[in-house]
């Protein structure tokens, strides 16, 4: 059915469209970070913005992105909602300080008597074939942080969605932007009500499945689905699953598909050692020993510095390191 | 310089702001100068004795083992003193850890500083009530903060209005060790950049735990301004009258959008970093004494007898004052509670997160599981 709210949107453009309404409806957010302003961002996300909404509510900073990070915070306490751009996700670490030291417990340093609404956006994942700290999956750094969320959206309509639920949160939250997504198109309802919208952290099944279940957030939930898509030409159902939020985590959406498939796949770009699969893995054992078929398989980064560009095809998850994965699974 | 033997300059220039000298002997300066009326120099006298007995109080519970830790404020009372009553209540203090001159001026209680250092809590003010962040462990990291709170007066265009109830600036606080840090720079380059109404109080103690201040910087501190474009300042940290107009100028001049200062207060930590170190094993105890001869209180009082302000009357009363001080903080340490355990989970987030309940409940339920083995344990109940 054709609904009028259906705008379709490149990814990059629906975060532009729902950072656009979040000033809209609040003169206290703020967007700060390099070259947002005229530029409109290396990716061009905040494009426009400025020109619009005027130099104060879009800053050119300075490249300093602990001084990003850290003066959105001081801002944030004196009533703005900044949401800070970070250019690359490997730029993130001058500002690591600000973020785990100050950003994540000043809540809890001050029992919550203050509050640091921040929101810091960020590309992340491979994919571009782009120089060293350009194509990297830091989530769990943060995810293992106290005080901090963490969420990525995989689509336009999340996307849109998210960043604007993301800005509405009293708690610091780190967007994750999936870089290699940035230009696909996908369908974004903007007219949904509010209770019409999935809320931030509630994983989606995208697709049921009985054979086995795929979990993927970000740049590989399109991975999953086209893994899935073809696993289905040989006959195999697999579920699939968009986490959407790494901090915190819905189990409890993974365990109910875990308890009917009986298999389980996580699918990141992060490294597997140590990454979010192990985390689910681990849940998923303890909620859900007796439905397992088969031992939990993860498929992710290598535990290697991010490698240049020309050896991504095989650093990087692809459909048949997942069918790989399906197999073992079945196979047990 | 009129003062001392420690050269606070390379170029041997007198650049430090000073109105009254080691022995008490009030000089003019061309551009400060600092007229209070006599209650108001006893109330600065006042400040700097219960400063003082409130640090050694703390020592003291620390070495009887109330407190955990405690970091000493001996020898930098002028430094909080003077700076802290130049601050109007609209403004917003982002101290360090050893800045209790400053957090006690804004009448923090000063068990709330205490329950710091015995565990209770990271900071049991209210930052906004009192306009004092809590204190910042990380060194130089409250610095951006600072900095963003400062742009957000900015914005609310609570800067320049010619209000005086109205136009804010913001303190930071920073020692020498912490303008070694990549934030500090950063935090001054950004505070010019956006002509953001900050003062950054530098108090140059000479020490950061056992490395002295060579070892931080080759040229003066101040001069770290002119690099970012900023006036940077020097002042005689020991005079509390120099401190309290220098600071004065500089929030004035923040307030009323002029811009970001650095200040240097010239000082000295007269105790060690903290009461877990020992400053014996690297410096030299005639260094200690020299300094001694520069004591900020023995001099404000030499100066207020000479004026006549101060006289015997004042000086029992404060005595008794102290004493009451030092005796409420002493029932008040060792009435302090333990915190309830499960309170730890309280404020990690603003908004539910899942994992974090479910921590909760299991620790709970295992807690109540705890207490009840005990209760049917054949020893008996209690703790």
């Amino acid at each position: 059915m054709e609904r009028a709210g259906i705008q379709r949107m490149a990814l990059g453009k629906a975060v532009n469209a729902g950072l656009r309404v979040a000033m809209e409806r609040d003169p206290r957010v703020l967007l700060m970070g390099e070259d947002i302003g005229k530029l409109g961002g290396v990716f061009r996300v905040t494009d426009g913005l400025q020109k619009d909404f005027g130099e104060d509510r879009v800053l050119d900073t300075p490249l300093a992105e602990a001084g990003i990070v850290g003066t959105a915070l001081g801002m944030s306490l004196r009533g703005y909602r900044p949401v800070c751009e970070i250019q690359f996700n490997g730029f993130v670490f001058p500002a690591f300080n600000q973020i785990v030291t100050q950003l994540a417990k000043l809540r809890a340093r001050t029992r919550g008597r203050l509050t640091v609404p921040v929101v810091i956006r960020m590309p992340f994942g491979g994919g571009i074939g782009s120089v060293e700290h350009h194509s990297e999956s830091p989530e769990v750094l943060f995810a293992h942080t106290a005080g901090l969320r963490v969420v990525a959206p995989s689509s336009a309509h999340d996307a849109y969605w998210m960043i604007q639920q993301s800005i509405a949160s009293a708690d610091p939250v780190l967007f994750l932007e999936p870089e290699r997504r940035y230009w696909e198109k996908g369908d974004v309802d903007v007219d949904l009500g509010p209770g019409e919208v999935a809320p931030l952290h509630r994983a989606r099944v995208l697709r049921t499945g009985k054979d086995a279940t795929l979990v993927a957030y970000g740049p590989t939930v399109r991975l999953a689905l086209d893994t899935a898509a073809a696993a289905a030409e040989d006959g195999t159902d697999l579920e699939v699953i968009d986490l959407r939020s790494i901090s915190p985590l819905d189990v409890d959406t993974v365990v109910e598909s875990v308890q009917r498939t009986g298999r389980l796949v996580v699918v990141h770009e992060a490294p597997t050692f140590h990454g979010p699969g192990a985390e689910l893995a681990a849940r998923v054992q303890e909620r859900c020993f007796y439905s397992l078929e088969a031992p939990v398989q993860r498929v992710g980064g290598f535990h290697v510095p991010y490698p240049a560009a020309r050896y991504e095809d095989h650093y990087l998850p692809d459909v048949d390191r997942v069918l790989d994965a399906v197999e073992a699974a079945l196979a047990a | 310089m009129t003062d001392g033997a420690v050269s606070p300059t390379t170029s041997g220039a007198p650049t430090m702001v000073q109105l009254l000298d080691a022995s008490g002997v009030r000089h003019e300066h061309p551009e400060h100068d600092a007229h209070l009326e006599p209650d108001e120099l006893l109330g600065l006298l006042r400040d700097l004795v219960l400063l003082r007995r409130f640090d050694s109080e703390a020592e003291a519970l620390q070495r009887t083992g109330e407190l955990g830790l405690w970091v000493g404020t001996r020898g930098q009372e002028a430094a909080q003193i003077g700076a802290a009553r130049a601050v109007r209540p609209q403004d917003h203090l982002f101290p360090t850890y050893r800045d209790h001159g400053a957090t006690l001026s804004r009448d923090v209680d000063p068990l709330h500083i205490l329950s710091i250092y015995r565990g209770i809590d990271h900071g049991g003010w209210d930052p906004v009530q009192h306009g004092v962040h809590p204190y910042t462990l990380v060194i130089a990291a409250q610095l951006l903060p600072a900095v963003g709170y400062a742009m957000g007066v900015q914005r609310d265009g609570a800067m320049g209005t010619g209000d005086p109830a109205r136009d804010t600036a913001v303190l930071a606080y920073l020692g020498d060790g912490a303008t070694s840090q990549g934030e500090a720079s950063e935090a001054l380059s950004w505070a010019a950049v956006y002509n953001a109404p900050v003062v950054f109080l530098c108090q140059n103690n000479q020490w950061a735990i056992s490395e002295p201040v060579e070892r931080q910087a080759r040229v003066p501190l101040h001069r770290r301004a002119e690099g970012v474009g900023m006036p940077g300042v020097m002042v005689d940290g020991n005079d509390v009258l120099a401190m309290f107009s220098v600071v004065r100028s500089a929030l004035d001049r923040a307030r009323s959008g002029g811009g970001p200062t650095f200040i240097e207060a010239w000082t000295y930590r007269m105790g060690a970093h903290t009461t877990s170190d020992d400053p014996t094993r690297y410096r030299d105890s005639v260094e200690v004494e020299q300094w001694r001869e520069k004591d900020p209180i023995d001099r404000f009082r030499t100066y207020l007898r000479a004026e006549g302000v101060l006289d015997d009357d004042f000086e029992e009363q404060l005595a008794a004052e102290s004493e009451a001080l030092a005796e409420r903080i002493r029932a008040g340490v060792r009435g302090m509670t333990d915190p309830d355990p499960v309170g730890m989970f309280d404020h990690a987030y603003a908004e539910p997160h899942a994992q974090v309940e479910e921590e909760r409940d299991a620790f709970l339920a295992a807690w109540a599981q705890h207490e009840q083995d005990l209760e049917q344990s054949p020893a008996g109940g209690g703790r």
